[in-house]
């Protein structure tokens, strides 16, 4: 069973490392204490305190900030419980013209708007463009991931969650 | 003795005389007496009562002679994998001798899969499928399965992906008992459909759909029968390549069968019958395993749709030329057992269409999927698929209540669908920290040459080029995807040589070509598509079709990354290339995109098809008309602010992006050092990227306050009838999704879309 170093684990997550290097990983057994550096790794790097549980996206993460589990930007911005969409608590913007199409895609290399457009959804706090949708107008809003977080730790890792331990 | 038995080899001889001495008895073909049928039942009761294939509690064999268990695996893949390599040289269809489009298969006697080669690992079930189906029909009985028969299947509702698939598939015998079945497959070029190729876009039920083999005997004593032979022959419009297709299936399935006997020679029957199935118990656990190793339990949602813009189409029926909209709202549910349920409630209506799918092509686009994110190390056999659930109404696109469904191009839809699959995939392998696994998604295969004619050679020719199984792959978790490289559907990811299509194609390439904007944009982008110009030369008659996404994503991004580029059409006919040529004029070698064309600008046409959809039925070409194939990009994956000075650079100077794009989705400040040289300049990028971190909080509203402004669209229906029938079907199919949508935006309990007339 193959075990990296930390550095290796952050070459991966800056997308510094070496593209042989990757695929070697990319072709050998995984190694099983892969979550644990990665995750104490991500928490070294948080600007905050607040105990990552799951990261969701390259931004987002479940915490639990001291009263509750939820969705948290490394800018800091908490979005709610994460049993909840945090789109439903993010900024919007739809591209639903052919001109706000263009500014993205060259002319008739982009949806029809009437068919589909594109939802970008924005953090609150620091701007970044977390997600963007593509469905048709009138597409009840996609909740792209929800973890079962107890049954991770517990069934899978054998352990408590770290907010539980 | 009838001379054609003369050919068999000794062991088929005297399994063929084994079988004989149970004629007039009790006795069936399976172990100890019993029917396959027997045998079938039993084992899917032991699964139902036990939970493991077979009954299987204990892996006796991998546990107590765990280097021969091993062994015996690889001496049965490396059978598998050496009938491919050797046969597929009796081919002479490109699509399998250049881009090896065929694998082989063993299966128990019940028709689980034990090993496969590589290839296209698509029918690891289809098959499984097929000779369950067979079983489940009395085969045994009518049309009787003896040493020395051979099979034939290509029907979808039977088990396949679509009729192009071709299935060959030989019961293997050893001392009277039926101990398994080798089977081959191939992609044909044609399948005599209403319309050419392998893909082939008219056909609008069954009827059309080609030359239909619905598990048939096709031969006795190791030979073809002359009249299926014949029959095949007047079916396609390729009928040489069928014929040494079908010849490499054959020689493929007699080389895994003599790897079987060799096989028990040496290791004796009892082992190799404890093996076939301890095996596939130990993929069943093997997969679970890997799902607990590599991914999240949580429920993942992954919706994708596509476009079938045939509304007034000239040549199809009344039923058929109209607008419609793929809906898979895929989800994907892990619990903490380990268990993987794909769902596609909510997916709208089987259509007039070709692209329907039955359940078992879903089940063949599921499996090449999981075998290269999930299951790439490990044995692949039906075990996975005792592992997994997939679900879908009744009457959806997927699972058509009706064998009537026209299915012939069934991949049109399957593609897009199960790129939400390998996103949820993603997301768990980024929970995990298994980066280096993720993909945002792949691009869809479009636009590709097919069509019919005639040759240089002055022969009827049809065609289907498979340069597409080389298109972009989204954005991975630490680089860019792959630029026109791989096609996960189709793991094969060879385009073929230009010189090979050219001697088969009445066309030659002008170029052949990276697309610029294809790729999705994002802190990583996806890889880039490739764009083909053909000239029809040296026809008197070409038909082309066109099939392609194009008014609708469909290979979505993720984590902020768009998704890639949509097709068009851009064909010109009755052109001055005669002209260009004589007087040496630039001619165009690429399209690059419509708003800075070579295709407009080096080519003047009586007759220029420029089109923002992506599909059409045949159309007709003449001497030097212009075709282009345009195919697609992968996803981005990030937020395309996070991109890298020094990567944006490099897409500029590679022309995977133009200038304006780079500038407003990734925010850079770009000077021209040269011709066609660029360079960012990361200080004056980083103040404009600011600005427009500010520019996203001044115009983005919040969610809530957006919800309530478009719920009145949704509630005065102000979407076009695609939509609105699109909606309208998903909500008549599922009461689960038929909730989802009424509570999400607030709507009474017998909400449906006003259609009009």
């Amino acid at each position: 069973m193959p075990e990296y170093s930390k550095e290796r684990i952050e070459s991966l997550i800056d997308g510094t490392i070496p593209f042989d290097d990757a695929k070697d990983m990319m072709s050998a057994y995984k190694d099983s204490d892969r979550f644990d550096k990665y995750r104490e790794i991500l928490q070294e790097r948080a600007a905050w305190d607040d105990t990552i549980l799951l990261p969701l996206t390259d931004h987002l993460y479940v915490v639990n900030n001291g009263n509750d589990r939820v969705t948290k930007c490394d800018c800091g911005h908490e979005f709610g419980d994460y049993r909840d969409n945090w789109k439903h608590e993010a900024l919007i913007n739809v591209r639903d013209s052919r001109q706000d199409l263009q500014e993205i895609y060259p002319k008739a290399m982009h949806s029809d708007p009437e068919w589909m457009v594109l939802r970008e959804y924005f953090c609150p706090g620091c701007k970044t463009q977390l997600e963007v949708e593509a469905v048709p107008p009138g597409y009840p809003i996609v909740f792209d991931f929800r973890p079962y977080i107890d049954d991770f730790y517990e069934d899978w890792l054998g352990r408590k969650a770290p907010d539980k331990q | 003795m009838p001379p054609q038995q003369d050919q068999l080899n000794d062991r088929v001889r005297t399994e063929q005389e084994r079988i004989n001495e149970k004629i007039g008895t009790n006795e069936g073909i399976g172990w100890n007496g019993e029917s396959v049928r027997e045998m079938l039942e039993t084992a899917e009761n032991q699964y139902e009562e036990t939970g493991h294939c077979y009954g299987i509690e204990e892996l006796q064999l991998k546990n107590e002679t765990p280097i021969e268990y091993e062994k015996i695996f690889s001496q049965l893949r490396g059978g598998l994998v050496n009938a491919r390599e050797t046969a597929l040289n009796i081919s002479a269809s490109p699509i399998v001798k250049e881009i090896g489009e065929l694998s082989f298969m063993l299966y128990t006697p019940e028709g689980d899969s034990v090993a496969l080669s590589t290839g296209i690992i698509v029918h690891v079930h289809t098959t499984s499928d097929a000779i369950k189906w067979m079983i489940r029909h009395d085969y045994e009985d009518n049309p009787g399965i003896e040493p020395g028969d051979i099979f034939c299947n290509n029907d979808p509702h039977i088990g396949d992906v679509h009729n192009t698939d071709v299935q060959t598939i030989v019961p293997v015998f050893w001392e009277g008992e039926l101990i398994a079945w080798a089977a081959g497959v191939t992609h044909e070029v044609d399948i005599g459909a209403s319309s050419p190729g392998g893909d082939p876009v008219g056909p609008t039920s069954r009827y059309d759909d080609g030359f239909d083999i619905p598990a048939m005997k096709i031969g006795e004593n190791d030979r073809l029968n002359a009249d299926y032979e014949k029959r095949a022959e007047m079916g396609v419009r390729t009928p040489e390549l069928w014929k040494l297709d079908e010849r490499c299936r054959l020689a493929g399935c007699h080389m895994v069968r003599d790897a079987v006997h060799s096989l028990i020679e040496e290791e004796g029957v009892d082992t190799y019958k404890q093996f076939v199935r301890e095996v596939i118990e130990d993929g069943r656990r093997d997969f679970k395993q890997r799902i607990k190793e590599l991914t999240v339990p949580g429920r993942y949602q992954a919706p994708t749709f596509t476009d079938v813009p045939l509304e007034g189409e000239q040549g199809l029926p009344k039923r058929s030329a109209n607008n419609d909209m793929m809906h898979a709202p895929l989800e994907v549910e892990i619990e903490s057992d380990g268990s993987f349920e794909l769902d596609f409630d909510g997916s709208d209506a089987q259509g007039e269409h070709v692209f329907n799918c039955t359940p078992s092509a879903l089940q063949g686009a599921i499996w090449v999927l999981l075998t290269q994110t999930i299951i790439p190390n490990d044995k692949i056999n039906d075990g996975a698929y005792y592992a997994t659930e997939t679900s879908a109404p009744d009457g959806a696109w997927c699972n058509p209540d009706t064998v009537r469904a026209a299915t012939a191009d069934a991949w049109h839809f399957l593609r897009p669908s199960l790129s939400g699959m390998i996103r949820s995939l993603s997301r768990s392998f980024n929970a995990r920290g298994y980066v280096e696994e993720m993909a945002s998604s792949y691009g869809d295969t479009a636009n590709y040459f097919q069509g019919e004619g005639t040759d240089m050679f002055g022969q009827p020719f049809a065609t289907l080029n498979f340069e597409l199984s080389s298109q972009g792959f989204g954005a991975r978790g630490f680089t860019d995807g792959f630029d026109a490289a791989y096609a996960m559907w189709n793991p094969e990811a060879d385009l073929g040589e230009v010189e090979v299509w050219e001697l088969l194609e009445p066309a030659l390439y002008l170029g052949r070509t990276l697309k610029p904007n294809s790729a999705g944009m994002g802190k990583y982008r996806g890889g880039s598509a490739f764009e083909s110009v053909r000239m029809a030369w040296g026809t008197d008659e070409l038909y082309l079709q066109n099939n392609g996404n194009a008014l609708a994503f469909n290979s979505p991004g993720m984590f902020g990354g768009y998704p890639s580029s949509t097709g068009y059409i851009h064909n010109v006919r009755d052109t001055d290339m005669e002209e260009r040529i004589e007087n040496r004029d630039k001619y165009p070698v690429r399209d690059g995109t419509p708003e800075d064309s070579q295709m407009f600008d080096l080519v003047e046409g009586e007759d220029r098809q420029f089109e923002e959809r992506g599909t059409s039925l045949l159309e007709e070409y003449d001497e030097r008309d212009l075709y282009l194939s345009v195919n697609r990009g992968g996803a981005g994956l990030g937020d395309p602010l996070e991109r890298s000075v020094e990567l944006i650079e490099e897409d500029l100077n590679e022309e995977h992006v133009q200038q304006k794009y780079a500038e407003r989705v990734y925010g850079t400040h770009v000077k021209e050092v040269g011709d066609g040289e660029y360079e960012v300049d990361p200080e004056k990028t980083a103040s404009k990227r600011d600005r427009i971190r500010e520019q996203r909080g001044e115009e983005a509203i919040p969610v809530d306050e957006w919800l309530e402004q478009r719920r009145e669209d949704v509630v005065e229906g102000n979407f076009i009838p695609v939509v609105k029938k699109t909606y309208n079907e998903s909500l008549e199919l599922s009461d689960e999704w038929d909730d989802h949508f009424r509570s999400f935006w607030d709507l009474p309990a017998d909400f449906t879309f006003e259609m009009e007339d």
